[in-house]
């Protein structure tokens, strides 16, 4: 990776998930592992982000909450589907009450595996994330164009 | 009368840890009811039981949630053994009693952190964070894992710890009470975190006890109870006192908290002077057969499990009822009637884990 041309946000949101990856995200952004040295902040707010850090395995309650988020987010925008359960369901698969991975609800474009994923695994998706970004952003500024 | 207007309050939203839904009812800026709207985490693992081994379970009862897993593994086992009239040997009572109080330490620092975020403190949210980090990387040199680490099985622990292992940790227990002292001091003396705590969402003893209220938030109140005098693990052979505080508020919640941290301490450090040699586990055969009820003081409060076994693998009934569950009516008690910029502080007062309640 080599520059940035801005400074990514994050929103992380808990889509029923067990916490654990959860405060696995926070502790990416504590002094130890320090996310924010790639210039990320934790905002709370979807229309402020461009990275959604997604953990759980999404339930009927709270798909429409995801669909929202996602699109409330502005374009170009990547999700980062942190822990196994985020990816596929993981432990929670053969719940009657879970959809199994963000997928089946919004486009993911890096997938954290792990149960709780490691700050080290969520960091090294982060940093995947802002490649893609950066691409997309590449691209959207190039239709953008053509439609001038 | 003033006009009523309704906040939807979460389950996204910038100053909420947890996903939970609350519609707040004002008058101009005080809050005088708030309805809550539940099932966003919810995933259905009690009834996951029924169709997964009962040994197996264990892993599933661990990912009930991720900042107390180690105790929900505990609290689960405890019942498959006494319905199968298991005897676990003392080492692996004391080792579950050490990493439990590890645990406790660990969620005891992450919600210190939660609260001085919640009142805009950021660099003693990091700091609290920081210190945390210590007992992570203890988990993970002696499970292997950082906040689920499955050490838990009917009938013991997995894995035992070597006398070098059980001096760091109380190095370690050691170094990190040098270091709370100041963050403490920053929580319990500072006059402008004071003056969000003090008085703030008072609850007087009989509206706990009459409303359910479990661990520290029952222990502010002045009410001293404490699962753990209960005797399960290792408790019975060591000397653990309920901490209590009388004022009811948000200071005296985070009072007890931070002194717990320091109790937790000091029982690491008399379970690794007392820890007997010796097995760490026992074989299990069988299938259980009955049913049965465990308390355990988990760090938000005491947690009750019921199973009900059929003498096959797959288990009939298991419930658990987690602390949350029952703070959440005095945290409806406690709103009505404060501002509501103080909202999000006085939910974070109970240690909310949304994840446990509703599983
Ligand atoms: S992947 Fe595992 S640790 Fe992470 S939220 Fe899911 S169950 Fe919890």
């Amino acid at each position: 990776m080599k520059k940035l041309a801005k400074s990514p946000w994050m929103l992380h949101y808990d889509a029923s998930s067990c916490n654990g990856c959860d405060i696995e995200v926070l502790a990416c952004t504590t002094p130890k592992y320090d996310i924010e040295r790639f210039g990320i902040i934790n905002t709370g707010d979807p229309f402020q982000a461009d990275i959604l850090l997604i953990t759980g395995g999404v339930n009927a309650q709270c798909e429409s909450v995801v669909r929202q988020l996602y699109e409330q987010m502005p374009n170009p925008k990547v999700v980062v589907a942190v822990g196994i359960c985020a990816c596929t369901g993981g432990v929670f698969k053969d719940c009657y009450n879970i959809k199994g991975g963000i997928d089946t609800v919004i486009p993911v474009d890096v997938y954290v595996p792990g149960c709780a994923a490691r700050p080290q695994a969520i960091i090294d998706g982060v940093v995947k994330a802002l490649e893609i970004l950066e691409e997309k952003r590449r691209n959207y500024k190039e239709e953008k164009k053509e439609e001038r | 009368m003033a006009k009523r207007s309704i906040v939807p309050f979460g389950p996204q939203h910038p100053v909420l840890p947890e996903p939970v839904h609350l519609d707040l009812v004002l008058e101009d800026e005080v809050v005088v009811d708030a309805v809550p709207s539940i099932g966003f985490v919810h995933r259905g693992l009690e009834k996951l039981v029924e169709t997964k081994d009962f040994k197996e379970y264990v892993y599933i009862a661990e990912r009930v949630c991720g900042i107390c897993s180690f105790g929900h593994g505990l609290g689960y086992c405890q019942t498959i053994e006494h319905i199968m009239n298991v005897e676990v040997p003392p080492r692996g009572r004391y080792l579950r009693t050490i990493w439990m109080e590890m645990s406790r330490v660990h969620s005891h620092l992450l919600w210190l952190g939660l609260l001085a975020d919640a009142m805009g403190f950021e660099s003693l949210f990091m700091e609290s964070w920081k210190l945390r980090e210590k007992i992570l990387d203890m988990f993970d040199a002696t499970t292997g894992g950082r906040v689920i680490f499955s050490v838990n099985c009917i009938g013991g622990v997995l894995k035992d710890m070597d006398d070098t292992m059980l001096k760091n940790i109380v190095d370690t227990c050691n170094e990190m009470e040098r270091e709370l002292k100041p963050i403490a001091d920053a929580f319990l003396r500072d006059y402008t975190t004071g003056s969000r705590l003090h008085g703030l969402g008072v609850l007087t003893p009989k509206d706990a006890t009459l409303m359910g209220a479990v661990g520290p938030m029952l222990r502010a109140s002045g009410v001293a109870y404490d699962a753990r005098k209960l005797g399960y693990a290792a408790y019975d052979e060591l000397d653990v006192e309920p901490i209590t505080a009388t004022d009811g508020d948000s200071y005296a919640r985070c009072e007890v908290r931070i002194k717990e941290i320091g109790q937790s301490f000091s029982l690491i450090r008399q379970a690794v002077a007392q820890i007997p040699a010796g097995p760490i586990a026992v074989p299990v055969k069988g299938m259980p057969n009955g049913e049965y009820f465990t308390r355990i003081e988990q760090p938000r409060g005491e947690a009750i499990y019921y199973v009900k076994a059929n003498g096959t693998k797959f288990i009939d009934r298991f419930r658990l009822r987690t602390p949350t569950t029952s703070n959440i009516p005095p945290m409806l008690n406690m709103l009505k009637g404060c501002q509501l910029a103080d909202v999000p502080l006085l939910i974070l007062t109970i240690d909310p884990c949304i994840s446990c309640t509703e599983r």
